[in-house]
């Protein structure tokens, strides 16, 4: 089967090596396949290389060294991104605009037929809970609501893959409990989901396959069964051994 | 080019729910309202004087609206991380650059009709008299060189970081080209090597603003410029205008974003 997502032998570095002085990596030799139909965690502490490695799939810095790929397109051909939702970490959007004229902005750039666009925009808002708010500038929103607006505009072009870069973060337990039903659902219907999240119990719950990253190198692989009985215990207790801060 | 007009329209949004616009428009209509209201002689030579200071006031407030709102594009989607989002989805970075200079561009056409409407208006009451073609050319032309200018900040916008310094750099360009452009090359004549091979240089590469200016023509009403003139003015302008573009986006391709 053909992996959704895959990342062979990458290096990136933010700064070109200097004469001499050798690059400091975020990201290190890294290998993955994401195949279809699974919901795939990205773990890892505070600048392990998850956010870098994602702007990497998502086209906004180029690969030191390696190669990726979205569907088996190259990265860095815009149109690896046509199937694809992205959630950045940092969720700003126009604050002068209104949630439904963002998404409706964002589903010209889709080419979602006119007259499917405002059902698509009613059923993501509704999907978000954000459907009372929708008309009102996105200025007046909470942060937890702009955390929505993220969600609700990843899913305009009903994407085939997620990227979701800590989707939870800034949100209501309830909105928590959401996020995880939504990448449950999307999961039942055959999509395929890579996320980066510190919610260890949520990702035990909603994933497949987990890697732990730590200093931009893969640390760690596999179902979250396994990281768990092999190291007796929990996936926080299995994540703090990894990362060799065991305790 | 969907993609262009979309993130286009997203500029144009932006301008007209802030505030600056509006500013600007009523300071200008203020002065000018001010100073018609002393022409108590009814004399030929104040209505022109009036006609003079509103046309300055629009081209000045037009440069700074165009140069402002192209300058902080960029830099502002990429601060404000709205940037991400958007080159998530199927967009190029040439669709990006494009979009944000027709924008701008189309944002500062607007407001030259209200400037000059407004413009004809004043004068127009006074005189009784309607120059219609004159000043059509007159906005036209006005449009050309703000494409120009436009470009050129958008260009800017993505070589300097700090869109302050793009501003100021920017005004001094177009504001030395206005006032100095056309002399520029007599100023070389006057001069010593290198300076003055230099200054031939500059003279013959930049892009002569100047040109578009048909101030002289709408305040003594000289009549109409050539029409073939004005085509090939068109030319002029969006051959530099493509050109700036294409150099902004060969810069910004490479960038990385994060
Ligand atoms: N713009 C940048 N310029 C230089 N170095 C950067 C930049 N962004 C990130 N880095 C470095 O790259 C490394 C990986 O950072 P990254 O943002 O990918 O971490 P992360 O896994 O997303 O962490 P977090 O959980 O805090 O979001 C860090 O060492 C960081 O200092
Ligand atoms: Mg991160």
């Amino acid at each position: 089967m053909q992996a959704v997502l895959e990342v062979s032998d990458l290096y990136i570095s933010y700064r070109g090596s200097k004469m001499g002085v050798p690059p400091e990596w975020a990201v290190k030799d890294l290998n993955l396949k994401v195949r279809e139909g699974e919901a795939f965690g990205f773990l890892g502490p505070n600048g392990a290389g998850k956010t870098t490695t994602m702007n990497v799939l998502l086209g906004f810095l180029p690969p030191t060294s390696g190669t990726a790929y979205l569907f088996g397109v190259d990265v860095r051909r815009p149109i690896a991104r046509q199937r694809i939702g992205y959630l950045p970490e940092q969720t700003y959007y126009y604050r002068f605009l209104s949630a439904v004229e963002l998404l409706r902005f964002y589903a010209g750039i889709f080419r979602i037929p006119r007259g499917e666009t405002e059902a698509r925009i009613a059923r993501v808002l509704r999907l978000v809970d954000l459907e009372d708010a929708g008309d009102r500038a996105i200025r007046t929103y909470s942060k937890g609501m702009q955390q929505r607006v993220g969600l609700a505009q990843a899913l305009i072009n009903e994407p085939d893959l997620l990227i979701l870069d800590e989707p939870t973060s800034g949100l209501d337990p309830l909105g928590r409990m959401k996020v995880r039903e939504i990448i449950r659902r999307l999961k039942e219907e055959g999509k395929t989901v890579f996320f980066s999240s510190h919610e260890l119990g949520e990702v035990e719950t909603v994933c497949d396959r987990v890697v732990i990253m730590h200093r931009g190198e893969l640390k760690a692989e596999g179902t979250v069964q396994e990281l768990v009985s092999a190291y007796a215990g929990n996936l926080e207790k299995a994540f703090l051994e990894i990362i060799g801060s065991g305790v | 080019m969907k993609n262009a007009l979309a993130i286009g329209g997203i500029v144009i949004k932006e301008l007209y729910r802030r505030k600056d616009f509006y500013v600007l428009f009523i300071l200008t209509a203020l002065i000018t309202l001010g100073l018609g209201a002393m022409n108590f002689f009814n004399d030929a030579r104040i209505v022109r004087y009036l006609k003079e200071i509103c046309l300055l006031l629009i081209w000045v407030s037009t440069l700074v609206i165009a140069v402002v709102t192209a300058a902080r594009q960029i830099p502002f989607e990429k601060e404000t991380c709205t940037i991400f989002p958007l080159l998530a989805k199927p967009v190029t970075r040439w669709e990006l650059v494009l979009g944000k200079f027709l924008g701008c561009w189309f944002a500062a056409g607007i407001a030259l009709v209200v400037f000059y409407l407004f413009f004809a208006i004043i004068t127009g009451t006074r005189e009784h008299y309607w120059p219609v073609l004159n000043i059509l050319q007159a906005v036209w032309m006005h449009w050309m060189m703000l494409g120009v200018v436009s470009a050129l900040t958008i260009f800017g916008s993505v070589v300097f970081t700090a869109p302050s310094s793009n501003v100021t750099i920017v005004l001094l360009i177009s504001v030395g080209i206005l006032l100095i452009g056309r002399n520029l090359r007599m100023f070389a004549l006057e001069m010593v090597e290198p300076a003055r091979t230099i200054l031939c240089v500059a003279y013959y590469s930049l892009p002569h603003l100047e040109f578009f200016d048909m101030r002289d023509l709408v305040i003594h009403d000289w009549g109409l410029a050539p029409w073939w003139a004005v085509g090939m003015a068109t030319l002029y302008a969006a051959a530099y205008s493509i050109f700036l573009i294409v150099c902004a986006w060969l810069v910004f391709r490479r960038q990385v974003l994060s």
